[in-house]
């Protein structure tokens, strides 16, 4: 059996990786990307807490997780490529337009 | 199997390093597509197999693929970026999210989160009856609200994605 210490460790580091990834980065994609990788690591520590506590609430709501990542990432892509359009650009830093 | 997890973890790890450092944003894409296969595969040691699959079939096949259509639609050419400066502010921000790590792990490690009530679907039942068929009967009984719910929250992201993405033509 694994330890469950560990799994959680691993999605502690996976959800920083992804944290550092959306403040760090300029490219809006790979932003996107980052917040996908944060999804991914509350998803791995659902399990987790699934397996070990006998549950499986954890599961299911890894299911509605899924759903709901699939139509964020529908609507993020659709919104940048919008954007993209009138910008010619994928840097967050031209993205200013609710900057104040 | 423990070595096999840590194999895995560390895979998925190096994955998502990959995602924070590298320049191409396709090689990103697929690093990060690595790091959902791992994670797939550490599902299945938890006996998560509905998760393992659909992890594979809609984050590594669907949504990846997704995005990587869109970054093949937004020409490569014009893909440089300005120099990545590190200012002040990146460093410090930086340094606050390494302490998001800190804080997590502060939390995960104590005992409070592990010792809760146990539920009512130990190892034993899960194999007796399958994962697939108890998160299909939870979903369809206990869950069925948040279920319908989700259904139209996919219908409202379709419509919302073509009316977004859609070319004005004046």
């Amino acid at each position: 059996m694994i330890p469950v210490e560990h799994i959680l460790l691993l999605s502690a580091l996976l959800f920083t990786v992804g944290v550092l990834g959306v403040v760090l980065r300029r490219n809006v994609i790979v932003i996107f990307m980052s917040i996908e990788l944060m999804l991914n690591a509350v998803n791995l520590s659902f399990v987790t807490f699934s397996r070990s506590l006998d549950s499986m609430s954890g599961v299911v709501f890894i299911f509605f997780i899924i759903v709901v990542a699939a139509a964020e990432a529908v609507v993020g892509l659709a919104i940048i490529l919008s954007i993209y359009r009138t910008r010619n650009s994928l840097d967050i830093e031209e993205f200013n337009l609710l900057k104040w | 199997m423990l070595t096999i997890f840590y194999i895995f973890a560390a895979l998925s790890f190096f994955g998502a390093l990959g995602v924070l450092f590298l320049k191409n944003p396709i090689h990103c894409a697929l690093s990060l597509v690595g790091t959902f296969f791992c994670l797939g595969s550490i599902y299945v040691m938890l006996n998560a197999e509905f998760v393992a699959v659909i992890q594979v079939l809609i984050y590594a096949g669907a949504i990846m693929v997704l995005f990587l259509f869109v970054l093949m639609l937004l020409s490569s050419r014009d893909m440089k970026m300005s120099s990545n400066n590190w200012t002040a502010g990146k460093i410090i921000a930086g340094f606050l999210s390494i302490g998001i790590f800190f804080q997590i792990a502060y939390l995960f490690t104590g005992n409070e989160l592990k010792l809760g009530p146990k539920g009512a679907y130990p190892i034993e039942v899960v194999e007796e009856i399958g994962s697939i068929a108890l998160i299909g009967r939870l979903l369809f009984t206990d869950y069925i609200l948040s279920f319908e719910i989700i259904v139209i929250l996919l219908l409202v992201a379709v419509i919302g994605a073509v009316v977004i993405a859609k070319r004005k033509f004046n």
